[in-house]
């Protein structure tokens, strides 16, 4: 019998840029945020799932979900809670804003201090950034060894988790003694779908910001009265030693240039598909000795 | 002190192609800043590539060689560049961006306190005013990558923090000999006063390397499908007229990720870059994420409904039309001229 394993997963909500349609950029040539929708990181997906999995063979074990974010982040905390999360924690306020990986990774390892998991699953990246740097960083800043690639979890030993990783070449299955942080692969299983009853008890979910929000009183809320409801929201004054290492300031890489992707002209040789344009193309590709 | 350090990645006992990708543009780099260049080793067996390493550019080549250090582990490798960047103090760090890169740089850039781009495709020395303090900086590291799905470009820089580090996928920049041979003048890393007993705490139990199946890299001739194709189905289309020309099959991300085939096989930002002498894009819309790994091609013919895709851009014959039609005709032609 293993005991129960207090498990984190970190997650993200992204804008979804693998759906980017015109209106994605502003004449400004900025990121028009709002025409994109915010979707649930994939690979958070995959690590939410993971972290489940491990709850669901060793009884007792919890899943919550830490995000940094504005308020509206708090929807990924109500799909993780509607797949089988238990709960999770919303880091919000102005100080985190403008945040390089680096600074994201500093707030969040504050607050996974004072939560001190056995377990933090992360996916392996973001779609909006692709670094893959925030789950290793965290693993530094806590000084916990780290699994990255992670593609499934094979065996949980006392103290320690055995993993296979995906790697470009292979695969690789390491003993990684826990605490440890794990990042995992889009390779690993899916994520389960929302649950009917768990989407009916948990819709009602709130953080601390979306309650003072809510039109209605407090007291008539659901979540005011309910502490399963409530996802706890923390503001960097609860927490953060060095608050110089937030957000923008505590970011040491610096944005000094963004371009709109502008295509270099090149006057393409315009062909239809015709039978005639189609052969004349292929037997100039020949005389060129391009092919064949 | 504020030289170039390339960190070297090893394959089997052999440097990957990234390292001495990296050591080029690194000799460019310290040709530019008058500093000098440096290699990191750390393996198991791993005297004796100095001269190699010399022929690309390094000047210096530093090695930590012992059984701890392969197969790669997290912990022990990052002990032991994080020792040596404080003891060296060079100004610029880069690693490839392979599993091993994008696993332990993050680290070395967490403990250190300094920043890290990811996936760079462009590495340039210039200059830097801050916008708010209006302070100058001069000769800093320009990190230029694709950001936010590729809809972007953006130049970062760390003004206040060194080392400034990236990491560079393989098959970005290009590997050359050196004009002259460098010394690679061999120096030993004291590493057992970096790494800890509790730095060995990952074991690994099993590894099953694979040979490269897919390598689309050095192909000649690519011909490439996108989301246009329609399905994994239609997407044999595309099989069938890189087999007839002796072809490679290229994708799209978004052919990867709608499952039409392997990942190994995605060209762009998060695949592979290739140069072949041409790129056929079937279907392919032509997204940055995309051209940023084929934009180098001699020469590129695109397929597509839409006369305005930006792969019509790059492109040296766009044909306007569907895929289903055209491949079956392009096939059809090649085998009659051919003969």
């Amino acid at each position: 019998m293993n005991k129960p394993l207090k498990i984190v997963v970190l997650a993200k909500q992204v804008p979804d840029t693998r759906n980017v349609g015109k209106d994605a950029m502003t004449p400004e040539g900025t990121v028009n945020r709002a025409a994109l929708p915010a979707i649930f990181n994939p690979e958070d997906l995959n690590a939410l799932e993971a972290a489940l999995s491990l709850k669901d063979r060793v009884a007792g074990s919890t899943v919550h979900v830490l995000t940094m974010g504005p308020q509206r982040a708090a929807d990924i905390i109500r799909d993780a809670m509607f797949r089988g999360a238990d709960g999770g924690y919303l880091l919000s306020g102005r100080e985190f804003a403008g945040s390089d990986t680096l600074a994201t990774s500093y707030a969040l390892s504050c607050a996974l201090k004072k939560i001190s998991p056995d377990v933090i699953v992360a996916g392996r990246q973001a779609i909006d950034g692709d670094t893959a740097q925030v789950g290793p960083q965290v693993a530094e800043k806590l000084g916990l060894p780290q699994v990255t690639y992670a593609e499934e979890i094979v065996e949980i030993r006392e103290d320690a988790l055995v993993i296979k990783r995906r790697l470009e070449h292979g695969t690789e299955v390491v003993e990684c003694p826990i605490p440890a942080v794990v990042t995992v692969n889009a390779s690993a299983a899916e994520c389960r779908p929302r649950n009917a009853k768990r989407v009916m008890t948990y819709k009602c979910a709130l953080a601390k910001s979306e309650i003072a929000a809510a039109p209605e009183s407090p007291a008539a809320l659901p979540a005011a009265a309910k502490p399963a409801l409530q996802i706890v929201e923390w503001a960097a004054a609860a927490g953060a030693p060095h608050p110089q290492q937030l957000g923008l300031q505590g970011s040491p890489t610096k944005v000094k240039k963004i371009e709109n992707v502008v295509f270099q002209a090149k006057e393409a040789k315009k062909l239809t598909a015709s039978d005639d344009d189609i052969n004349s193309l292929m037997v100039e590709l020949i005389a060129s000795h391009t092919l064949g | 002190m504020n030289n170039i350090f390339v960190y070297i990645e090893l394959e089997g006992g052999k440097v990957a192609d990234v390292s001495l990708e990296l050591l080029t543009k690194g000799r460019e780099l310290a040709d530019t800043l008058k500093v000098k260049l440096e290699a990191v080793v750390i393996g198991a067996g791993v005297q004796g590539l100095a001269s190699e390493l010399a022929k690309y550019g390094a000047d210096t080549v530093w090695t930590a060689d012992d059984e701890i250090f392969a197969p790669f582990r997290t912990l022990p490798h990052t002990a032991v560049m994080c020792g040596l960047i404080e003891q060296e103090k060079p100004q610029i760090v880069l690693f490839g961006a392979t599993s091993i890169g994008r696993d332990f740089a993050p680290r070395v850039s967490s403990a250190l306190h300094s920043g890290l781009t990811a996936d760079c495709t462009q590495l340039v020395i210039g200059d830097h005013k801050d916008p708010k303090t209006g302070k100058e900086y001069s000769e800093l590291l320009y990190q230029i990558r694709p950001a936010f799905g590729g809809n972007i470009i953006a130049t970062i820089v760390n003004p206040d923090h060194r080392p400034q580090m990236a990491t560079v996928r393989e098959g970005v920049m290009r590997k050359e000999f050196a004009a002259t041979p460098a010394a690679g003048e061999q120096r030993t890393i004291d590493w057992k006063k970096y790494v800890k007993d509790t730095d060995l705490a990952v074991k690994i139990i099993d590894r099953q390397i694979e040979e490269r199946k897919i390598d689309i890299k050095g192909a000649g001739v690519i011909v490439a499908g996108g989301y246009g194709m329609g399905s994994k189905e239609n997407f044999k289309l595309v099989h069938e007229l890189a087999a007839v020309l002796g072809a490679e099959v290229g994708a799209s991300r978004a052919a990867v990720d709608a499952g039409f085939t392997e990942h190994a096989r995605q060209v762009g930002q998060t695949g592979v870059t290739v140069r072949p002498k041409l790129y056929i894009a079937c279907g392919i819309s032509g997204q940055i994420q995309h051209t940023a790994g084929m934009d180098q091609s001699a020469m590129v013919i695109s397929i597509n409904t839409d006369p305005e895709a930006p792969i019509n851009k790059i492109a040296d014959y766009a044909i306007t039309g569907d895929v289903n039609e055209v491949i079956p005709k392009m096939i059809k032609y090649y085998k009659q001229n051919s003969k």
